[in-house]
C-alpha cells in the first residue's frame, strides 16, 4: 500500500465531510436570516388601491402605502404648465415632468422629504408645490426639489391606473 | 452492548408509548379515511380543498369563523391554489367593515385579498347567544385542537344518531357517537346533496365531510407540504452527513488506535 | 489546570493572548485529556450545549415576532406559523427543541447516576448540574405559558396556585407571582421576560459546569480516576469533537423526525384552544418531561406536603453524593446497585405515565407506591448499599480493563469498557 494513496483517500473523506457539513450549516442559517424579511402579511399590503373618483382638480389626498404617506394630486392646467416650463438646468435633480407624471393630470409621489424624511406640507412654499417645515426644502408642482437641503425630488412609486377611477400603488 | 440496546429500546418504547394520544376518552374507535395529507409524503388534494372551501362557505361559515385565514391564503402555494383572480373574486363577494373615514364613520367595503375571513358574528358573545349558549368554535386550528384530529372531526360530522334508549336530551342538545361526552349543541348539518359542487362531484354526506375536513386540515397546517418536502431533504442530508462523519471518525481514531 | 505554556504562533496572537488569554483557553480545550474509553452516553453533554444554543437562537428570532399580551399572544403565534418566513419551522423547532433538550438531559443525568459521575471529586459539577436542570424546568414551564392556549393558562394556574400552600403568607406570595388575583396579562408579560432571561443564566452555569469538570477531568465507564494526560487519554480535539459531532447528527435525525413529521405529537391538543379562564380542560397535564414531578405532587393528599414532596424529589438528587458514598463509582462493578438502578429507571417511567393519568383510583395508588419507592431508593437503599454492597474488583487502568490484564478473569470479556 503506497503512502500516497492513503492520504488522498483520507483527505477526500474529510474534505467531503467539511463541504457537505458547510452546506448544511448554510441551509440551517437561511431561515434564521429570512425570517426577518417582510412576512406574507406585510407583502400582502405591498400594494394599495385608491379610489380617486371624487378628487377634483387642484385637490390632493394622502394615503398610507407601505407605512408611508403618498400624495395623490389632481393637478390643474396651470400647475401642469408651470411644471412643464421649468428648465432642467434650474433643477438640482433634473427630471422632466413628463417622466414623473405620465398622465399629467395626476401626480403620485411619496410624501417623504428626501432630506431626512419629514412629511412636506402641500400648497406651500415658494414654488407652489410643497414645503418641508423641518429644514426648509421647497418642492415645485412636479414635486421636484427647488430650494433647500433635500438632495433629490420626491420619489415616484410604481403605480398604475387599473381603471379610470382607481390607482394601484405598488 | 446489551445495556445500550436495553436503553435505546426503552427510549424508543417511551416515545411511541407516550406518542399515542395521552389517553383515550370514552369514545368509540373513530371513523378513518386514507387522508391524502397523512404520512411522510402526504399532500393536499387541490380539488378536495376547493370543494372543502365551498362546503365551509355554504354550510359552516354562517356559524363558524376562521379568523386566522386571509383570502390571499386561498391563492397561495400548498393550499386550494385558486388563481389570484378567483381568490380576489371570492374575497370581493364578502363585505368587511373599514374605517374610520375622514368623517369619522366606519364604512363597509368589499373584502380584499389581504383581509381576514369575515366572522359570522360581531363578537364571541353574539356567537354564544345565537347558539344556545355554546360558542361555535373558530375553525382555523380546530383540527389540531382536537385529539384525533381530522379523523375526529370527520367522525363527529357523520356521527349523529338517535340517542340510545333511556337517554333524553335537553332542548338544543344532540346525540353524537364520537363527540366527547356524546352530547353536542351543534345539530347535524350535512345531508346528501346539500351543496352543489362547482366541479360536479356528487355531494354525498361522506364526500362533503371528507372535503371540508381536508380543507380544515389545510387551514390548520397550511405549510404541511413544504414541511414534508424540506423534512425529507433534511433527514436524507443528516443521514448522509452521519455516514461521512462516522467514517471520518473511524479514520481519525486509527491514528491512536491502530487496528489490532 | 495543566501547566502547558501555550505560545501563540503569530505575533498578533501573542499580543492579544497576553492581554486576554483566549488562545490559551482554546489550546487547553483542544488538548484537554479525555478518557479514551468514553462510550456514547458521554456525548450528551455536547448535545445539550447544542440544544441550549439552538433554543436561544430560535427563541430570539421568535421573540422578534411574538407579542406578550393576552389579547395578542395566541394570534401572534399563529402569525408566526402562517406568515413569517419559515415561521412554522422556527416555532416547531423551538417547541420540539424543548422536548429534545429534556430527553438529552435525562439521558445525561441517568448516565451520571449509572457511572457514579456525581461522586467525589465531582460533587460541585453535579450540584451545578442540578441547578441547571431546575432552571431548565422553570424556563420550559414559563415558555409553555407564552402561546396562551388552554394548557398554557391552566398549567400556569395550577402550578402558581401551589404557592398558596405556604402557611400564612401563601396567598400573598401567589398574588405577588400573578401580579393580580389570577393568572392574567401581568403574569404573561413577566413570564416572557423571565423566559428570555433564564437561558442566559443557564449558559453561565454551563460554563461553570464545564470549568468544574475540567479540574478533575471526565469520569469514564470504568469509574477509575486517570492520570491526565496518559496513554489512557486522548486530546479532546479532534477525537472527542468528532465523536460528539457524530452523536449530535444522530440526535438531529431524531429531532428532525419530530419537527418535520410529528411536530405536535409531544404536545397537547388543548393548547390549540385559546385560553379561557371560564372553562377548565378535562385533564390538565404538563408537558411530558414534567410528568414524574406532577405525579409526585398529586400523590400526597395534602396540598402543602405535596409541594414539599415535589421539591424534596429534586433535593434528594442534589444531596446524592452524600447519600451514595460507595467508593466504587461505576455500576459495572456494583451488581446490586445496577439492579436497583434499573428499578429506579422503571419507577421514574411509571411516575411519568401516572402523571398523565387522572389522579384517582388505581392510577393514584400506583403513583403513591412509585413515589414512596423513589424516596426509598435514595434515602434508604443507596446509603445501605454504600455500606453493605460487595463490589466487584475494579481494574487498575483502562488499558488493563480492555486487555484483561487484571488478575480477575471476569475482566477479560468486556467490550463495554472500551467504546
Amino acid at each position: 500500500m503506497s503512502d500516497e494513496k492513503k492520504p488522498k483517500r483520507r483527505d477526500f473523506l474529510f474534505t467531503a465531510s467539511y463541504a457537505i457539513g458547510a452546506v448544511g450549516i448554510g441551509a440551517a442559517a437561511w431561515p434564521l436570516v429570512d425570517q426577518m424579511n417582510p412576512d406574507r402579511s406585510v407583502k400582502a399590503l405591498a400594494s394599495t388601491e385608491v379610489d380617486v373618483s371624487s378628487l377634483e382638480p387642484g385637490k390632493s389626498i394622502t394615503v398610507l402605502w407601505r407605512g408611508k404617506p403618498v400624495f395623490i394630486k389632481r393637478r390643474t392646467q396651470e400647475e401642469i404648465a408651470e411644471a412643464r416650463s421649468v428648465k432642467l438646468d434650474d433643477l438640482k435633480d433634473p427630471e422632466k415632468d413628463e417622466d414623473r407624471a405620465k398622465n399629467p393630470e395626476w401626480l403620485v409621489m411619496l410624501g417623504v422629504c428626501t432630506h431626512l424624511g419629514c412629511v412636506p406640507l402641500g400648497d406651500k412654499g415658494e414654488y407652489n408645490g410643497w414645503f418641508c417645515p423641518c429644514h426648509g426644502s421647497h418642492y415645485d408642482t412636479s414635486g421636484r426639489i427647488r430650494k433647500g437641503p433635500a438632495p433629490t425630488n420626491l420619489e415616484i412609486p410604481k403605480y398604475e391606473f387599473v381603471n379610470n377611477n382607481t390607482i394601484k400603488i405598488g | 452492548m446489551k445495556n445500550y440496546i436495553k436503553t435505546i429500546s426503552l427510549i424508543i418504547f417511551l416515545i411511541i408509548f407516550f406518542g399515542q394520544k395521552s389517553f383515550s376518552e370514552e369514545t368509540k374507535k373513530l371513523l378513518s379515511i386514507d387522508w391524502s395529507f397523512k404520512g411522510y409524503f402526504g399532500k393536499f388534494d387541490r380539488a378536495s380543498l376547493q370543494r372543502g372551501y365551498q362546503v365551509y362557505t355554504e354550510v359552516c361559515a354562517s356559524c363558524h369563523s376562521m379568523k386566522y385565514l386571509s383570502y390571499r391564503n386561498l391563492a397561495e402555494k400548498g393550499g386550494p391554489e385558486f388563481s389570484k383572480e378567483e381568490a380576489k373574486a371570492i374575497a370581493a363577494s364578502f363585505e368587511v367593515t373599514d374605517g374610520p373615514n375622514d368623517d369619522g364613520e366606519m364604512f363597509v367595503r368589499p373584502a380584499k385579498l389581504s383581509d381576514k375571513f369575515v366572522n359570522p358574528y360581531k363578537n364571541d358573545k353574539e356567537g354564544m347567544s345565537s347558539n344556545g349558549g355554546a360558542y361555535p368554535p373558530d375553525m382555523s386550528v380546530l383540527v389540531k385542537a382536537r385529539s384525533g384530529g381530522a379523523d375526529y372531526i370527520y367522525s363527529v360530522l357523520l356521527g349523529y344518531t338517535d340517542p340510545p334508549s333511556g337517554v333524553t336530551l335537553d332542548d338544543g342538545v344532540y346525540y353524537n357517537k364520537y363527540m366527547y361526552g356524546n352530547n353536542i349543541k351543534m345539530p347535524k348539518v350535512l345531508e346528501d346533496g346539500l351543496v352543489e359542487y362547482n366541479d360536479g362531484t356528487e355531494a354525498s354526506e361522506e364526500q362533503m365531510a371528507k372535503d371540508v375536513v381536508t380543507f380544515l386540515s389545510w387551514a390548520a397546517e397550511p405549510h404541511l407540504e413544504a414541511r414534508h418536502k424540506i423534512g425529507f431533504k433534511a433527514i436524507i442530508y443528516l443521514i448522509v452527513l452521519s455516514f461521512l462523519t462516522y467514517f471520518s471518525m473511524k479514520r481519525l481514531w486509527l491514528r491512536i488506535e491502530p487496528k489490532v | 489546570m495543566s501547566d502547558h505554556n501555550y505560545v501563540p504562533s503569530s505575533k498578533l496572537g501573542k499580543w492579544f493572548n497576553d492581554r486576554l488569554p483566549l488562545l490559551s483557553l482554546s489550546a487547553h480545550l483542544r488538548e484537554y485529556p479525555t478518557p479514551k474509553n468514553l462510550n456514547y452516553w458521554w456525548t450528551f453533554g455536547g448535545i445539550l450545549t447544542f440544544c441550549l444554543i439552538a433554543q436561544i437562537i430560535t427563541g430570539i428570532v421568535l421573540a422578534m415576532h411574538y407579542v406578550a399580551h393576552t389579547d395578542l399572544a395566541f394570534s401572534s403565534v399563529e402569525h408566526i406559523m402562517r406568515d413569517v418566513n419559515y415561521g412554522w419551522l422556527l416555532r416547531y423547532f423551538h417547541a420540539n427543541g424543548a422536548s429534545m433538550f429534556f430527553l438529552a438531559v435525562y439521558i445525561h443525568i441517568f448516565r451520571a447516576l449509572y457511572y457514579g459521575s456525581y461522586k467525589s471529586p465531582r460533587e460541585v459539577i453535579w450540584i451545578i448540574g442540578m441547578i441547571i436542570y431546575f432552571l431548565m424546568m422553570m424556563t420550559a414551564f414559563m415558555g409553555y405559558v407564552l402561546p396562551w392556549g388552554q394548557m398554557s393558562f391552566w398549567a400556569a394556574t395550577v402550578i402558581t396556585n401551589l404557592f398558596s400552600a405556604v402557611p400564612f403568607i401563601g396567598e400573598s406570595i401567589t398574588n405577588w407571582l400573578w401580579g393580580g388575583f389570577a393568572v392574567d396579562n401581568p403574569t404573561l408579560t413577566r413570564f416572557y421576560a423571565l423566559h428570555y432571561l433564564l437561558p442566559f443564566l443557564i449558559f453561565g452555569l454551563v460554563v461553570l459546569h464545564i470549568w468544574a469538570l475540567h479540574v478533575p477531568g471526565n469520569n469514564n465507564p470504568v469509574g477509575i480516576e486517570l492520570k491526565k494526560p496518559s496513554k489512557d487519554t486522548v486530546p479532546f480535539h479532534p477525537y472527542i469533537v468528532i465523536k460528539d459531532l457524530f452523536a449530535l447528527l444522530l440526535f438531529l435525525i431524531v429531532f428532525a423526525f419530530f419537527v418535520f413529521y410529528a411536530p405536535n405529537i409531544l404536545g397537547h391538543a388543548d393548547n390549540y384552544i385559546e385560553a379561557n379562564p371560564m372553562v377548565t380542560p378535562n385533564h390538565i397535564v404538563p408537558e411530558w418531561y414534567l410528568l414524574p414531578f406532577y405525579a409526585i405532587l398529586r400523590s400526597v393528599p395534602d396540598k402543602l406536603f405535596g409541594v414539599i414532596a415535589m421539591f424534596a424529589s429534586i433535593f434528594v438528587l442534589v444531596i446524592l453524593p452524600w447519600l451514595d458514598t460507595s467508593k466504587v463509582k461505576s455500576a459495572i462493578f456494583r451488581p446490586l446497585f445496577k439492579q436497583f438502578y434499573w428499578i429506579l429507571v422503571l419507577d421514574v417511567i411509571i411516575l411519568g405515565y401516572m402523571g398523565a393519568m387522572p389522579a384517582e383510583g388505581t392510577y393514584l395508588l400506583i403513583a403513591r407506591i412509585a413515589t414512596t419507592y423513589y424516596f426509598l431508593h435514595f434515602l434508604i437503599i443507596l446509603p445501605v448499599l454504600s455500606k453493605k454492597e460487595k463490589t466487584l474488583p475494579v481494574p487498575l487502568s483502562i488499558t488493563e480493563s480492555i486487555l484483561g490484564g487484571s488478575s480477575d478473569p471476569s475482566m477479560v470479556k468486556k467490550k463495554e469498557f472500551y467504546n
